[in-house]
């Protein structure tokens, strides 16, 4: 059975755990400090960068506000292409679609393209408990998958392990699942690339059916498009007899001239490399070359709750390049896992809320995940304004629609505003702050919630004499 | 011209030096500064929070106290920021169309100091003396929210003595954000913790930056850990001249080089 979030706690809480491990600060920060210059170096010889993310972000929005139309257009086109489409309103709904689809080729023994959307929707669990055996091919996933570990990083799943942590799950775990990892194996990339290699090869050559997902759908021809480093995926995508593609309703563009503008922003922003090494593309089935039996799943799972947010929408341009969580300060001291989702940093802490609700007391929790740096405005390759986001889903919590409430701290703030739009009262606050001065020691402890700030800081020295006091007193600074 | 200074909460209870180093700054450079006594928080942890209605009613009062002056200056890139970023959501979320007019009205003329320095009246060199080590935290509303660029930099460099080191890996938050601080305790402690080894790397005995905020949070954990490096508002260098002379029990930069 594979692992998932179900239970996990809420952010702060899985923080705490998260930034006291030391090996992990010390992957993650080494992971994505590496991805994040790379990507620094390429985005600079482009004098037109930010025309692309510009344009990225204007078709992404027109898809978006013409999307049943778009979407008519890929059914159309896959039907045409000899593909069969099918819709599914919810995970389950998908989880259900996919497992009788494999169910009806007869087989047990399946193959995986790395795929966000069915982490997302759970897919492995699902196929599992049905007695399907679905195998993760992309190396990264295929760590993950091999440790019963959770996934980290929507680019790098296993960001957030070492080469040495890896080589022990390779060692323990792939004998159990195919082939064993060659005697003495150590923990050389070269040799752990050699190791998977062997694993994965049986895999490719005696699965009939591969289950992928799809960076982008092209409207105009119903081509799905999967964009990878390894090739891995392209095995899947060629050898298997049938195919299921099950994609999100959002990752649908225009044209094959749209698709230009996002592969030239993708794989720049992702690995830091000019092009992906691997860019497949397939329209239904062709005769004498790959899958002779081609199925489209489309996903919504939340996708029209967060299209029906003003604000919130944009979250659905995101191409899943992983640039907001390689530059974020918060996800570099946690990690992934701390968020909870297959969606972890800047993205993760709007996307989960918006597909989702922020109606449990995890993912209401995601939106102030964020020191609202708005480091993360600047990398995204599709201009999602994060930190817009997130106030306008903290808002959502404080004064919306959203379950979960913080009723102590609304009545705090609350009071504390009555006092500081009361001349008078406010007056007489800061008088009482500088005269508290006196009495608290700097090294002091504070209570309940505030312990946070005492934790690791210093309380500041609170003058006697406020600026407000001092202004008053010498006119101004005149006397 | 009325112009009046809108200290901000923070530093009215908290650090009243960089209100008295704004003024002194001001009235060296000929702008004579009003500070309407009415005056309180500009709503921004409300907002941050995500209290619009609330956020709304100091927006309210803002506009009360600051309405019929035609500038108004502010010692702090987040507090200044905040009446063009968000008293226009503030208002729409409380549905007070009157609101909404004044606070478009008033937005433009609040000014965060550096940029009123460099932009309004057009300076860079205050005739401000510092022969001191110091390093520099661009805080991310300056950098980012603000976009106050180079600004700072240039005001700092034309001061004479200065002895000015970059801070490493300074665009990177140093974990305060408001309530984050609270809320997420651990990874703002974190994010500080590296921030705090990243001064200390410099050398510099003065932290200088435009907000209070993230100077009481650097300065926490700096405090915590042992550290003698001052965490200093980056007006409260301007306002210093040669015959202030140098910082009591502060080490003197020698030949003053620029770095």
């Amino acid at each position: 059975m594979s692992k998932t979030f179900m239970g996990w706690p809420a952010f702060p809480k899985a923080a705490e755990t998260a930034t006291a491990d030391g090996q992990l600060r010390a992957n993650v920060r080494r992971a994505t400090h590496t991805i994040r210059t790379k990507r620094a170096a390429l985005v600079d010889e482009r004098p037109d960068w930010q025309d692309l993310r510009d344009t990225a972000a204007a078709l992404k929005d027109d898809v978006l506000a013409h999307l049943d139309t778009y979407l008519e257009q890929i059914e159309e086109k896959v039907t045409a292409a000899g593909g069969t489409v099918h819709w599914a309103g919810d995970a389950e709904e998908a989880n259900r679609i996919v497992t009788r689809l494999v169910q009806d080729t007869g087989e047990t023994e399946i193959v995986k393209v790395k795929s966000m959307l069915t982490e997302e929707i759970g897919l492995d669990g699902a196929l599992a408990a049905a007695g399907i055996s679905a195998r993760e091919t992309d190396l990264a996933a295929a760590i993950v998958q091999l440790g019963d570990d959770l996934p980290s990083h929507v680019v790098v799943p296993a960001l957030h392990r070492n080469r040495s942590e890896i080589r022990d799950v390779f060692v323990r775990e792939m004998g159990k699942h195919g082939r064993p990892a060659p005697e003495g194996l150590s923990d050389d990339p070269e040799e752990l690339a050699e190791a998977a290699r062997l694993h994965m090869r049986e895999k490719f050559l005696t699965s009939r059916v591969a289950v992928s997902g799809a960076n982008f759908m092209v409207a105009e021809t119903g081509t799905l498009c999967i964009v990878e480093s390894e090739g891995n995926g392209r095995m899947c995508l060629t050898l298997a007899d049938t195919l299921i593609s099950v994609v999100g309703i959002e990752k649908v563009i225009p044209t094959w001239q749209d698709l230009e503008v996002y592969l030239q922003l993708l794989a720049r922003s992702a690995t830091g490399e000019r092009m992906a090494p691997y860019t497949s593309t397939w329209t239904g089935v062709t005769d004498g070359d790959g899958p002779r039996a081609f199925h489209l799943v489309l996903v919504d799972n939340g996708r029209t709750r967060a299209l029906a947010d003003p604000v919130g929408r944009q979250a659905l341009r995101c191409i899943r390049c992983g640039a907001c969580m390689n530059i974020c300060p918060v996800y570099e001291r946690t990690g992934g896992q701390a968020y909870g989702s297959v969606y972890p940093g800047p993205i993760g802490a709007i996307l989960n809320p918006l597909l989702k609700g922020a109606d449990d007391p995890q993912t209401a929790s995601l939106p102030y995940a964020s020191s609202l740096c708005g480091a993360c405005n600047e990398v995204c390759p599709v201009k999602i304004r994060f930190t817009d986001v997130l106030l306008e889903l903290r808002h959502d919590i404080a004064e919306g629609d959203a379950k979960v409430k913080h009723p102590a701290e609304r009545v705090a703030l609350k009071a504390v505003a009555g006092a500081m739009g009361h001349g008078a009262l406010w007056n007489a606050a800061v008088k009482a702050a500088g005269t508290a001065g006196r009495l608290v020691p700097k090294n002091a402890q504070l209570p309940g919630p505030l312990r946070g700030w005492t934790d690791s800081r210093a309380l500041p020295d609170i003058p006697e004499e406020s600026f407000r006091s001092w202004w008053k007193r010498t006119e101004g600074g005149t006397k | 011209m009325r112009t009046a200074l809108f200290v901000t909460c923070l530093n009215d209870a908290l650090h009243p030096q960089t209100g008295r180093a704004t003024v002194s700054l001001l009235r060296r450079l000929g702008v004579s500064v009003d500070f309407p006594p009415r005056q309180s928080c500009c709503g921004q942890m409300h907002y941050n929070t995500g209290y619009r209605k609330e956020t709304a009613k100091l927006a309210r009062h803002f506009v009360d106290v600051f309405g019929a002056y035609d500038e108004i200056v502010v010692p702090s890139a987040s507090c200044g920021g905040l009446p063009s970023e968000a008293y226009e959501r503030a208002a729409q979320a409380s549905g007070d169309a009157g609101l909404l007019r004044d606070v478009r009205a008033i937005a433009p003329r609040v000014h965060e100091l550096t940029r009123y320095l460099t932009d309004v009246l057009g300076v860079e060199d205050v005739g401000a003396h510092f022969p001191h080590r110091v390093t520099y935290h661009p805080t991310c509303h300056s950098l980012r929210a603000t976009g106050l660029g180079d600004r700072p930099y240039r005001l700092l460099r034309a001061v004479d003595g200065i002895d000015f080191v970059e801070l490493p890996a300074e665009e990177e938050c140093c974990g305060f954000g408001g309530t984050f601080s609270v809320k997420n305790g651990a990874v703002s402690g974190a994010m500080n913790g590296d921030k705090a080894r990243h001064v200390r790397e410099t050398g510099a005995h003065v932290l200088a930056a435009v907000d209070n905020s993230c100077l009481m949070n650097i300065g926490g954990r700096l405090t915590k850990d042992g550290h003698a490096v001052r965490p200093l508002h980056l007006v409260e260098i301007l306002a210093r001249t040669r015959a202030d002379g140098p910082l009591a029990d502060m080490p003197v930069a020698r030949n003053g080089a620029l770095r």
